[in-house]
């Protein structure tokens, strides 16, 4: 037979039972939708990750206290207070390839604005922390390296304190108390968006370290420091000998007791983590899949059961053993890739329907739906072979007796 | 020159230690433009005969030669191949393919001709439909058919492929009087353009409208001989038309 002719006898005897046709694909359906969904979901979750992170500054190399690891154990990261501001001039000082760098003191506190209050994050830090964020000013400026030797009550604000503190107006040379200190306002900060842990990116005020450490914190150790290079190609070897200055400067023979991260690490941990993510939702809805096929498979069987007589009929008048097994396969075939094609369409539907309500941003690949749908094609075949083996090797005779 | 020459055909089914004798030396030639009746009880063996004739089995020993070609031996696709080329069957419960029309079905035996031929196969079920004179039912389903119609879809399919022999096992056995008279009638037309019939029956009546009757009894031939006071079925429906008519 013309492979014409056996697609349409195969879609013909699939319309005739529409119902049951309905019902065999909708495990395909439903399975190849999940896989769309998920990997969808997945790689829409990959790829902010990956731009929240790049977000966060180009070419950033992170220090933070605490080794990795000590003696076979993990540290947590901060365990220990042993950066100081030493650590941070001697980076500068020495390191070639270093271009930019700065320590990040953290501390929380409420913002008395003209109008209200606004309780956020603090960051205490030095002026290259604008190069190494990659982080302009919308208006006013950033606070000079004067105002960082001065300890000068300076304050720059992110782009969410600014609208909570100052409504409709531009808050630069505003006057802002922070426990009992005054602090001017010398700039607002540009959007940036998210950060990578979801929260708001913009939810934060930046002001010298220094006097973020004298007239907030009190402490003198540092629990990070940020740093970068000029060209994104020096960040291994500028990772290299900022470990080595600092172990110089603490004077380590063993295990470090800082841990030197760069930006692509964040990126890789980050990734990998929903990388596996994807992986595991594409497995479970991979089952859902596996489960249509034997769905097919058990109604092929039953129509092979079904139709023995008409089998024996075309025996009869010639058909071959392989005329038979065709065209249950192709009849397989179709059903698994008309089931692959709706829920190709579902899936996109879904992906696209929950990319709206959720906000997250979904993002489907052409490959991913060519891949799904072939996958549904050769589920058809896997399943339909033995249905359709069985069907060929009928013996004419008692197939034309069956009742 | 013969259609069907059968040297000591032998068949025997082995289930467990039984063996069971179906046919026990079949020695039979028809020629070509024969009408021929095989009759037989049930267990007579006619129908082990029938389908080692039909190619649809092989025997257990002795030749079969249709048209020419040795059919013993023959691996399962080229028997099938010789069903689809020389032989057009017509069965008792007419099996016609269910939701398909009489024109698909009547095209289906050259869907899977391999020979290569090149040729319009709607045309040719279409012109086979109009010989059985169901020209105007081409598009209709067999369910909207009836018995007498639907067997004439399946004698058009027989005869599409221009067969070398037309075998039809109990053609008349889910008919009324009038429709088997009908049916035979059909025959008899065929026939006497030339072509080759075997008719597998167990009724007299519809025997008589053969030219020559072959009894099969206990696995063997019994009797061989030609129809005395042979039946034109079209003049017998004529009379049954105008008993009716009365």
């Amino acid at each position: 037979m013309k492979t014409k002719t056996l697609v349409r006898v195969a879609t013909q005897s699939i319309q005739k039972n529409k119902m049951r046709a309905a019902l065999t694909m909708l495990g395909i359906i439903i399975g190849v939708a999940a896989v769309i969904v998920m990997v969808a979901v997945g790689y829409g979750a990959r790829t902010r990750i990956r731009e929240q992170i790049n977000n966060l500054g180009t070419n950033m190399i992170v220090i933070t206290p605490g080794a990795a690891q000590s003696s076979g154990v993990s540290q947590g990261a901060q365990a220990f207070p042993n950066l100081s501001i030493k650590d941070v001039d001697k980076i500068r000082g020495e390191s070639q390839l270093v271009s930019a760098v700065s320590p990040v003191i953290v501390s929380r506190a409420v913002l008395i604005g003209p109008s209200g209050n606004w309780r956020t994050q603090i960051n205490g830090v030095d002026v290259d922390y604008q190069t190494i964020r990659d982080w302009q000013t919308s208006t006013g400026d950033f606070f000079s390296s004067d105002d960082v030797r001065s300890n000068r009550k300076v304050i720059v604000l992110g782009n969410t304190v600014a609208q909570n503190l100052f409504p409709n107006q531009d808050p630069t040379g505003a006057e802002i108390q922070i426990r009992n200190s005054v602090y001017k306002v010398a700039g607002v900060l540009a959007t940036k968006g998210q950060s990578a842990s979801g929260t708001d990116a913009d939810d934060v005020v930046l002001m010298p370290y220094t006097t973020a450490s004298t007239t907030l914190s009190g402490r003198t150790f540092i629990p990070q420091i940020l740093a970068s290079t000029s060209n994104e190609s020096d960040i291994p070897a500028a990772q290299d000998e900022i470990r080595t200055l600092l172990r110089e400067s603490h004077k380590i023979q063993g295990d470090d007791d800082f841990t030197v991260k760069n930006q692509a690490d964040l990126a890789a941990a980050a990734e990998s983590s929903t990388k596996v993510m994807t992986l595991l939702l594409a497995a479970i809805a991979s089952i859902s899949l596996l489960v249509g096929g034997i769905g097919i498979m058990n109604i092929m069987l039953v129509s092979v059961t079904e139709r023995t007589r008409e089998i024996g009929i075309r025996m009869a008048i010639g058909a071959r053993g392989g005329d038979v097994l065709t065209q249950f396969l192709v009849e397989s075939v179709v059903m698994g890739i008309a089931g692959g094609l709706i829920g190709l369409i579902i899936g996109v539907a879904g992906a696209k329907i929950l990319g709206h309500f959720t906000g997250w941003e979904t993002a489907i690949s052409p490959v991913m739906m060519l891949i799904s749908v072939g996958f549904s094609g050769a589920v058809g075949v896997f399943f339909g072979f033995y249905p359709a083996r069985k069907a060929a090797a009928l013996n004419p005779i008692e197939a034309l007796r069956y009742e | 020159m013969s259609v069907i020459n059968t040297e000591n055909l032998v068949k025997t089914y082995v289930s467990g230690t039984n063996e069971v004798h179906a046919l026990r030396g079949i020695n039979l030639q028809i020629e070509k433009g024969e009408l021929v009746a095989i009759m037989g009880t049930s267990g007579s063996g006619k129908s082990t005969l029938m389908n080692l004739l039909g190619c649809l089995d092989v025997p257990t020993s002795g030749s079969y030669q249709l048209d020419d070609v040795r059919v013993e031996g023959l691996d399962r696709n080229a028997l099938a191949a010789i069903r689809n080329q020389k032989i057009g069957f017509v069965f008792q419960g007419f099996n016609l393919l269910p939701r398909t029309s009489a024109l698909e079905n009547v095209e289906l035996p050259m869907l899977y001709d391999r020979s290569g031929k090149k040729r319009d196969t709607k045309a040719l079920a279409a012109s086979a439909l109009e010989r059985v004179g169901l020209g105007n039912r081409a598009e209709h389903q067999p369910s909207e058919l009836s018995g007498g119609q639907q067997q004439r879809v399946a004698i058009a399919r027989a005869l599409v492929t221009e067969p070398a022999l037309i075998l039809a096992d109990e053609p008349t056995g889910n008919l009324d009087t009038r429709t088997s008279m009908e049916v035979m009638a059909l025959f008899q037309e065929l026939n006497e353009q030339g072509i080759t019939i075997v008719l597998v029956t167990h009724e007299p009546d519809i025997a008589v409208y053969a030219k020559r009757i072959v009894e099969v009894r206990d696995g063997r031939i019994r009797r061989d001989e030609p129809v005395k006071n042979r039946r034109i079925a079209a003049r017998d429906l004529a009379a049954y038309h105008e008993e009716e008519a009365a």
